[in-house]
């Protein structure tokens, strides 16, 4: 059963329109993110769920109830839910286990009650022995875990994130992304988190929602949203891709310079016809020095290594087909080291490349 | 990298959606009519206190006093006597002239603070914030005693040491106000110039020294000018402030039978009270004070000529050598004209029997305290009205400030920006003519307030709103909108997030909003002479009444309540605030 659903989502600003006719359906338990560039109306979507915007058209619904329409919204305090917000809002009036408690006392529990399970969840996020401190004495990646810890102690209905850890130095992020994933596995909260960064959005999430302008342009699990990214914003903006434009011509996909038999594709690229425009990933490609082996439904074509650098974890060459102008991207191991004007077999995995709008 | 498996994610299921509109007034919260309820109540207070006293201001100069009917027989009332122009012509020339000695008072001072090496600056800086914190005529009663012809002091001495005649000074003279105003003023200047100073990094001027130009050459071509649009800035507001000035000329310039706009807006007020001709008379008043402001900010907003963006950079401080004791000499100077004398001779006068005999053991008396606080008929209720109308002026102010700048800073009503503009309105209306504003609109029936301590605080409160609405709204952006989020997403109303979060965290510069309209409302003059009645005279009034007595001892001993009432509140702010609250720039 679906425990959140956005229908129709649609919130403008005047006359700009920042969220634009969102469709999103959440089970209870699943961690979902609304990943996309600044501007791309992931965090209105966010901040409409939960209620402190009011959408211009739509609905959202809670276990089958309305909770925010034009005609009217159920106010924040009403929804059950917690957020973490992107300045954490810890309340510097606040000792970290008043912060943690205080949605407990809002919830009327005795007072053993809020001490018994601030102190647990304290431990879980392994604050307990900070429960005295004020938040000015710690630091940034404390204050986040207190954050967690009170959003997570009062058992919402929905878990709300916005950018938790962009104020956060790269090493501690990448500690705070498991630990979220981790708090999630659990307690199985239902989740939504906002976020621009794709590797924070993969790590943690069940299903990842690409915005953009806007509008949702796919929801996928992050496997499916890689290998089979749907239209070109996603294929960029998630990790790094060749775009290559084709044509269909029988059983040949005729690229610029070459072409590559239509029935090494997916179902045989059934279904479509004319135009296409694929998404190939510099993984899914691979160099040889000699033709390789034909056959496991590979394909393999000649060309000329233009550029290259080295990244430590991986060589990132380009390289340039026979007869073509295109420059293909393409990551190769350490060991597979090419010079620059090395003519070199490229060997392309047509199940890997993706065929996008 | 986890995967999950493709049927978890899929959530195709149908829900069986219940449509639940729940319709109880609880949970469906229509957020436009509260709101819109709440605009236009704060609009009716703010029409109240600034918008109504304004118009009727404007309205009352084109009425004729009894039918009531269009005229412009006010303005040709106002501007038709040669001593009434005059008047005017006074006023710019005193502003001019209290700008030009206010800046060689302040810009030295504020350079040895800020770029060199003087010592004792934290003492310096202790005897501007005096100069600051003395109320200006109590400023001028002390100079009088200093410098009135003949009998002040500096004369007597000159005649002691020279065998002169008659004395070197007059302060009862165009010179002598333009001085005394200057003196009590300067600090405007010196806040301004150093906080620009301040900014000012070294480098800019190790660029010059490495070009081959002196300290002095330096100072006087690159570290001035890059300043200069901040000087400016306080030489406006000190422009300003001596045209609206009533204490200082009432004291000073009427005695030398010359008048300025103030004391003449004061003449008209006099039996029968002529307020159409007052209300047409201080036009040239508030457009002024209104055009120099905005010049004011156009002036502050240039950047680019100023190297204030940014941060100040690495700051050395510029080795004087002797010439230390030098610049430290000329601020002691300038201390003693403006708190050590005054203080000296303001404090003898309040302990002697008669202030001419000197300092003697035989001349020592508290009789004059005694007089005050136990004989006299108003001087202990004027205290204690002081410091009500201040307490609750300072209340009202800051409420209002703080209510209008939440609401506009969280953009719970649209049009917000209305409401800060009213509230930031009376800072370009001098207390002297927002006074006859309030007098014009609210001294007649059917309000009838005319005397009352109800107009006072009243108009207090909208004098002092700007102060208020400053404090107000830096206290309010302080806060991260967040920190209420997380209250109401946790299950908390809005004004459980104002009460448990918001208070606490404002506390601080609550206190200190409520002491900056406390202590200025505590000395207002200009704005009570015209409002007070017989029996609400707060310590300001009473002052300038006694002062008309000319009894010195108990003049000087009842200003000499005052500044102790006044230190008393700067002390509690430091206090609560810190050190240099009131120096900070505004």
């Amino acid at each position: 059963m679906s425990k959140l659903v956005l229908n129709g989502l649609v919130r403008k600003f005047g006359e700009v329109t920042a969220v634009d006719d969102i469709n999103l359906e959440l089970a209870e338990g699943e961690f979902v993110s609304l990943l996309g560039p600044s501007g791309c109306g992931k965090t209105t979507t966010l901040r409409m769920i939960a209620g402190f915007i009011n959408p211009t058209q739509g609905s959202i619904e809670m276990d089958g109830r309305v909770l925010s329409s034009p005609g009217g919204v159920v106010p924040p305090e009403r929804r059950q839910m917690s957020m973490i917000f992107q300045s954490y809002a810890i309340w510097p009036n606040m000792t970290v286990a008043e912060n943690v408690g205080f949605g407990l006392k809002l919830r009327k529990l005795s007072g053993d009650e809020v001490r018994r399970r601030t102190g647990e969840i304290l431990e879980i996020v392994q604050m307990g022995h900070l429960a005295a401190r004020y938040p000015a004495e710690l630091s940034g990646g404390q204050q986040q875990r207190v954050a967690l810890a009170r959003a997570i102690v009062v058992k919402p209905a929905v878990l709300l994130l916005d950018e938790p850890l962009s104020n956060l130095d790269a090493n501690l992020r990448e500690e705070m992304r498991f630990e979220i994933r981790r708090l999630h596995d659990e307690f199985r909260i239902t989740t939504v988190y906002v976020t621009h960064d794709q590797a924070e959005a993969m790590v943690t999430s069940d299903r990842i929602a690409v915005m953009n302008q806007g509008r949702i342009e796919q929801v996928d699990d992050p496997f499916t949203l890689y290998t089979k990214p749907r239209t070109r914003f996603v294929a960029g903006f998630i990790g790094r891709t060749n775009f290559l434009l084709a044509k269909r011509d029988g059983d040949a996909v005729r690229f610029e310079g070459f072409a590559i038999p239509a029935h090494l594709f997916e179902d045989g690229l059934a279904g479509t016809g004319g135009n296409l425009q694929f998404s190939v990933r510099p993984q899914s490609l691979h160099l040889h020095r000699a033709a390789p082996a034909a056959g496991r439904g590979r394909h393999a074509i000649e060309g000329r290594v233009v550029e290259r650098a080295f990244l430590g974890e991986f060589w990132d060459y380009l390289v340039t087909p026979k007869d073509s102008r295109l420059r293909l991207r393409i990551s190769a191991p350490p060991l597979a080291v090419y010079k620059v004007d090395e003519p070199v077999w490229v060997e392309f995995e047509p199940s890997q490349m993706a065929v996008i709008d | 990298m986890r995967m999950t498996p493709p049927d978890s994610a899929g959530t195709t299921t149908i829900v069986p959606r219940v449509e639940t509109r729940p319709d109880g007034a609880t949970t469906w919260m229509r957020s436009f009519e509260p709101a819109m309820l709440l605009w236009l109540l704060l609009i009716a207070i703010l029409a109240f206190l600034v918008l109504s006293p304004m118009l009727r201001l404007v309205f009352a100069s084109f009425e004729d006093r009894v039918t009531g009917a269009f005229t412009l027989a006010n303005y040709a009332e106002a501007y038709g006597r040669p001593r009434y122009v005059q008047a005017l012509f006074n006023s710019l020339a005193l502003g001019a002239s209290v700008a030009v000695i206010a800046t060689l008072f302040a810009v030295p001072i504020a350079w040895a603070i800020s770029r060199t090496d003087m010592p004792a600056k934290g003492f310096i800086r202790m005897v501007v914030l005096g100069a600051f914190i003395m109320p200006p005529y109590l400023g001028a009663v002390a100079w009088m005693l200093l410098a009135g012809p003949n009998s002040g002091w500096l004369n007597r001495i000159w005649i002691g040491l020279t065998g002169a005649e008659t004395g070197l000074f007059n302060i009862y003279s165009f010179t002598g106000l333009a001085f005394v105003i200057a003196v009590y003023s300067y600090p405007y200047i010196f806040v301004f110039t150093n906080a620009a100073l301040d900014l000012v990094s070294s480098e800019m001027e190790d660029a010059a020294n490495i070009l081959g130009a002196g300290t002095w050459r330096t100072t006087l071509n690159i570290t001035l000018p890059l300043v200069f649009p901040a000087i400016l800035g306080g030489i406006i507001v000190v422009f300003l402030e001596a045209i609206s000035l009533f204490g200082t000329p009432a004291l000073l310039a009427l005695p030398a039978r010359f008048n300025v706009v103030t004391t003449q807006l004061w003449q008209f007020f006099e039996f029968p009270v002529k307020v159409e001709t007052a209300a047409a008379y201080s036009m040239p008043l508030l457009f002024i004070t209104i055009g120099l402001f905005g010049l004011q900010k156009l002036i502050l907003a240039r950047k680019g000529f100023v190297a204030l963006t940014g941060k100040g950079g690495e700051r050395r401080l510029i080795r004087l050598g002797p010439w230390r004791w030098v610049m430290f000499a000329y601020c002691m100077f300038i201390g003693a004209l403006s708190v050590f004398g005054p203080v000296i001779v303001l404090a003898q006068a309040a302990f002697a029997r008669a202030w001419g005999r000197g300092f003697s053991w035989a001349n020592l008396t508290l009789r004059n305290f005694e007089y005050l606080l136990f004989e006299h008929d108003s001087a202990r209720q004027s205290i204690v009205n002081s410091f009500t109308y201040a307490g609750a002026t300072a209340f009202i102010a800051i409420g209002l400030a703080l209510c209008i700048a939440y609401i506009v800073n969280r953009r719970l009503v649209p049009w917000g920006g209305v409401l800060a503009f009213m509230c930031m309105a009376p800072f370009v209306i001098p207390g002297i003519v927002l006074a006859i504003g309030f007098y014009a609109a609210y001294a007649p029936p059917p309000l009838a307030l005319s005397g009352t301590a109800t107009i006072m605080i009243l108009a207090f409160a909208t004098r002092f709103l700007p102060i208020a609405y400053a404090n107000s709204a830096a206290g309010i952006r302080s806060i991260n909108p967040e920190m209420e989020e997380a209250v109401r997403i946790l299950g908390g109303g809005r004004l459980l997030a104002i009460r448990r979060v918001v208070a606490p965290l404002l506390k601080k510069s609550l206190v200190g909003g409520w002491i900056l309209v406390f202590i200025p409302a505590t000395r207002e003059l200009s704005a009570a002479i015209f409002l007070a009645g017989p029996h609400n005279r707060v310590m300001s009034v009473l002052l300038y009444d006694l002062s008309e007595e000319g009894n010195f001892e108990v003049l000087s001993a009842f200003g000499g309540l005052l500044l102790v009432a006044t230190l008393i509140v700067v002390a509690i702010g430091f206090r609560a605030i810190g050190r240099d609250f009131m120096l900070r720039g505004n």
